[in-house]
């Protein structure tokens, strides 16, 4: 399963690039240098120009481009707002970039049956905010919620800080249309909460990064809005004593929200960044929110939180007491990976998962590799659920950080292997983590994989290369290898 | 360095790698962009100039006209600057490729004609302005719009024309403003007003005002007529060099008169003033003065809050909504003193949903990129008829004439005004209740 490679320097054929203007209009045909820059990056610090990008607005017009890329064998990146982590919707062999920004309607809230039915490329906050003032909740909120779609959210199954209580975006997916590789439009799901017939093919497109189908509208399930949160930070000189505090906590049989860690790399960098007057004397510093229905019971959670926080290590525990702070507290939390920026210009952001017991270990390890290679390493992530962000900061144009850079990368994968975890919590796979997956899903995954990947898009048109290994030459996009 | 990989601005004054090399991509700054929200077009957002800024900077993009639209398209409302975790600045990485395009590939004919012959020189842009007052005060504007002639122009140039204020002087704010205006009561501060060139050609009303508003709280206020534009449509067409002597005209000029305070009422002139220590500083001969003159710039609300705001007589018994200027709350820090200076007047202030979004002017976005500016101000609009506003206060001029279309467009009846109005009225009002009683 090939790509017709010779087909990709070709494709500027004139008469299929009419055609394709003439599908989606010629002024979202974008062919000029500029625009292609504009569209040869992601995330990461992977780059490279498509040949050409096309903004369709509709189901429709998706279909009939993917009519033509089937027909003449040329490969499809689809992308969202490319806020992605993984270098997943980068078109590292060239190719189109289906860029589905544009079909950002919002098209229908079901106030019954508490679902809401949406094109791909609306942006999450802004669904979250529209529901919330009819009383409904979309919780997933990874990071980049201002600036990803719920196109790109499900085609990455992203999480978020809320997923240790409320779930990751595939436990909203209650249906989808995906246009698939030879252009046909497939319905799968639906409104109902219970279904079971036939295989659950709205969860095996999510997650899939775009290499089974394009994701054009999604139904989503909604839940009661909580009326109440409580944010509490917590400052630890230990960083061992925070990991423990976790585990009482949940173990305690309290589900708060979040549990939300930042290492001291972390938090230096946070300060440096906002000037929040953070400690910077402390190996971590927890926030852990609490939500629900009934302000008394959020109020008393928080405050048991508190005290656990307190028997545990915490030299300081703070609950945020008004909207401001809290939110307050938020931006800091979502400007972590950003502001790594101001000490190294180029970071990859790691986002391993471990059973939560092993967070401790896992965290030693990473410190211990960052020694060991001698490369700055920040952590923070979702402490709740397990799943790290080990950042590594480096300088792309230096071969010797870089060189680093990936045998760092390749040890904190073997960590979270060898403590019964995962190679990615929530970014995935894209082109980043390809050459690790094998060791981490093991040969027969990969085998599975491939045939489902054969099934349904057999000429390898959509997003080539990423997601499962494959022989060199096809797979060999990574830019870790 | 082989050839290919020169930069596209090399040997000329430009962003340079240490500029861009750490922007991370995230797309943050994609979320508060009017031009991304417009277009949906990553090549329209501030990631998508810094990566072109950069790409040029390696070699790998050519200054040609579509790199120079896709700086030219920047609205430069700062949001991204504000936003940005990493510390990037796009909206300021425009304005200086637009240097370095300029001085690249100098553009013959036009710009070098407004910006280095226009601008320039006050007195020659007032004439320009005459025609303008002429159809208006001739009857000839109302003519043109009763037979409907206005309806069969194109839709930019229909919105050209609803754009032009009413009642314009036909003798520049220059000449009709006396040279000095003495304190009300007690003398609490010497300032120089800074008279810019939209507000002195287009606002009269407002300049009286503000000067008004100056005497009304103890101030001595002179007015020199010889100031020069404050360079920032030189800036934004890549003239800093014509900027720079704009700088060095008004810095002589001001600082001479040795005043405690250099006020100005355009959100504008007021972001440039205080600039003037960056454009000159590798000026070893201005780099100095320029400091100390930003030092005493002021805008108009920043100066009455320092102050403190007389409390006027009488009161302006409206609903007003505030429209926060790019320049004024971003490039200055300043939301908090406007609304101030509006409370002190006694209306009834009403906050509309993201007052401090871009309204699209950006001086002279609706002539170069008409339909992406009306689509800004359309998403403005929506706030602001929201807010149900008899009057909508901004203190700035671009804003204030952006704003005047959006309330044409949509047939509000909302006033736009600037604050020095507001509170000037109500001083005034407070003495015809005096006279009454």
């Amino acid at each position: 399963m090939a790509i017709r490679q010779d087909k990709v320097g070709e494709m500027l054929d004139k008469s299929i690039l009419k055609e394709l203007q003439t599908i989606v209009g010629k002024k979202h045909v974008l062919t000029e240098p500029e625009d292609l820059v504009a569209y040869s990056y992601d995330g990461t610090f992977a780059e490279r120009r498509p040949d050409l990008v096309v903004r369709p607005d509709s189901t429709g017009q998706v279909s009939q481009v993917m009519g033509v890329a089937w027909r003449e064998e040329i490969p499809v990146i689809p992308r969202g707002m490319a806020s992605g982590l993984a270098a997943a919707s980068v078109p590292l062999i060239g190719g189109i970039v289906l860029d589905t920004c544009r079909m950002n309607r919002i098209l229908e809230i079901d106030e019954r049956n508490f679902t809401v039915t949406t094109q791909a490329g609306v942006i999450t906050q802004h669904l979250a905010d529209t529901v919330s003032k009819k009383g409904l909740f979309y919780p997933p909120d990874p990071s980049s919620i201002k600036q990803s779609t719920l196109g790109g959210n499900a085609a990455c199954n992203a999480g978020g800080p809320r997923c240790l209580k409320y779930g990751v975006t595939s436990d909203y997916v209650r249906g989808l249309t995906v246009v698939l590789a030879d252009g046909r439009i497939l319905n799968t799901g639906g409104k109902a909460i219970k279904n079971v017939t036939g295989y659950n093919l709205t969860q095996l497109f999510v997650g899939s990064e775009g290499t089974l189908g394009v994701i054009t509208e999604l139904i989503l399930k909604l839940i009661p809005l909580p009326r109440v949160a409580r944010t509490a930070k917590a400052v630890f000189p230990k960083l061992a004593d925070a990991s423990r505090c976790v585990n009482d906590i949940l173990c305690g049989g309290i589900t708060p929200a979040t549990i939300e860690l930042m290492d001291e790399t972390a938090i230096a960098t946070i300060e440096e960044a906002m000037h929040l007057g953070l400690p910077l004397d402390v190996e971590a510093i927890l926030i852990i929110e609490a939500d629900g229905m009934d302000r008394e019971s959020v109020v008393r959670e928080i405050e048991t939180i508190a005290g656990i926080c307190r028997t545990t290590g915490a030299r300081d525990v703070e609950v945020a007491s008004t909207e401001e702070e809290r939110a307050r507290l938020w931006s800091a939390r979502r400007a972590i990976s950003p502001s790594l920026a101001r000490r190294a210009p180029n970071k990859l952001g790691e986002d391993i998962s471990v059973p939560r017991s092993a967070i401790p270990e896992a965290i030693a390890a990473i410190k211990e590799i960052s020694r060991q290679h001698d490369i700055p390493i920040a952590i923070f992530g979702h402490a709740g659920d397990g799943n790290l962000h080990p950042n590594i900061l480096f300088d792309k144009r230096d071969p010797v950080q870089v060189g680093k850079m990936k045998r760092a990368a390749a040890d904190i994968f073997q960590v979270s292997v060898r403590l019964g975890g995962t190679l990615s919590g929530d970014h995935g796979v894209g082109s980043l983590k390809l050459p690790f997956v094998e060791q981490d899903i093991g040969p027969i995954s990969i085998d599975v994989m491939s045939g489902i990947k054969q099934a349904l898009d057999p000429k390898n048109i959509l997003n080539p290369g990423k997601v499962v290994p494959g022989p060199q030459g096809v797979g060999g996009a990574s830019i870790l290898g | 360095m082989d050839d290919e990989q020169k930069s596209a601005w090399d040997g000329f004054e430009g962003p340079s790698q240490e500029d861009v090399n750490y922007c991370i991509r995230c797309g943050l700054c994609l979320s508060v962009c009017p031009t991304y929200q417009e277009s949906l077009r990553e090549t329209e957002s501030p990631r998508g100039r810094v990566a072109l800024v950069a790409k040029a900077i390696e070699g790998e993009l050519d200054l040609t006209r579509n790199f120079k639209d896709h700086m030219y398209r920047c609205l430069a409302c700062l949001a991204c600057n504000d936003i940005c975790p990493v510390g990037i600045t796009p909206a300021n990485l425009c304005l200086e490729a637009r240097h370095a395009i300029h001085q690249a590939k100098p553009t013959p004919l036009l710009k070098p004609l407004l910006f280095q012959g226009l601008f320039p020189r006050t007195g020659l842009l007032e004439l320009v302005t005459k025609p303008v007052a002429l159809y208006d005060r001739t009857g000839l504007r109302r003519a043109a719009n009763a037979v409907r002639v206005t309806k069969a122009l194109p839709s930019q140039l229909r919105d050209m024309e609803r754009m032009l204020p009413h009642r314009l002087p036909l003798r520049g704010t220059r000449h009709q403003l006396p040279d000095v205006v003495l304190a009300k009561g007690e003398r609490r501060a010497h300032v120089a007003y800074f008279l810019g060139c939209v507000q002195g050609v287009m606002m009269a009303d407002g300049c009286r005002a503000t000067v008004e508003v100056l005497a009304e709280n103890g101030c001595d206020v002179v007015i020199p007529t010889q100031v020069k534009c404050c360079g920032m449509p030189m800036v934004g067409y890549g003239f800093k060099d014509e900027a720079r002597k704009m700088a060095r005209h008004n810095i002589d000029l001001l600082l001479g008169l040795n005043v405690d305070a250099i006020v100005t009422d355009c959100a504008t002139c007021g972001s440039s003033l205080k600039e003037y220590p960056h454009w000159l500083a590798s000026d070893s001969e201005y780099a100095g003065r320029a400091q100390q003159f930003a030092a005493k710039v002021r805008d108009i609300s920043e100066f009455l809050v320092e102050i403190g705001i007389r409390a006027p007589q009488g009161k302006v018994d409206s609903r007003v909504t505030y429209h926060d200027p790019c320049h004024l709350c971003r490039a200055q820090g300043i939301r908090e003193q406007p609304r101030e200076m509006l409370r002190a007047a006694g209306v009834e202030l009403v906050e509309m949903e993201g007052a401090d979004a871009c309204c699209g002017s950006a001086g002279t976005q609706l002539i170069t990129h008409y339909h992406t500016s009306v689509g800004v101000l359309e998403r403005k609009m929506d706030h602001v008829a929201a807010a149900e506003a008899e009057m909508i206060a901004s203190g700035c001029p671009g804003c204030q004439m952006q704003l005047g279309l959006g309330v044409k467009r949509r047939g509000l009846k909302a006033r736009v005004v600037h604050p020095s109005q507001i509170l000037a009225q109500a001083y005034r009002n407070g003495k015809m209740d005096d006279e009454n009683q």
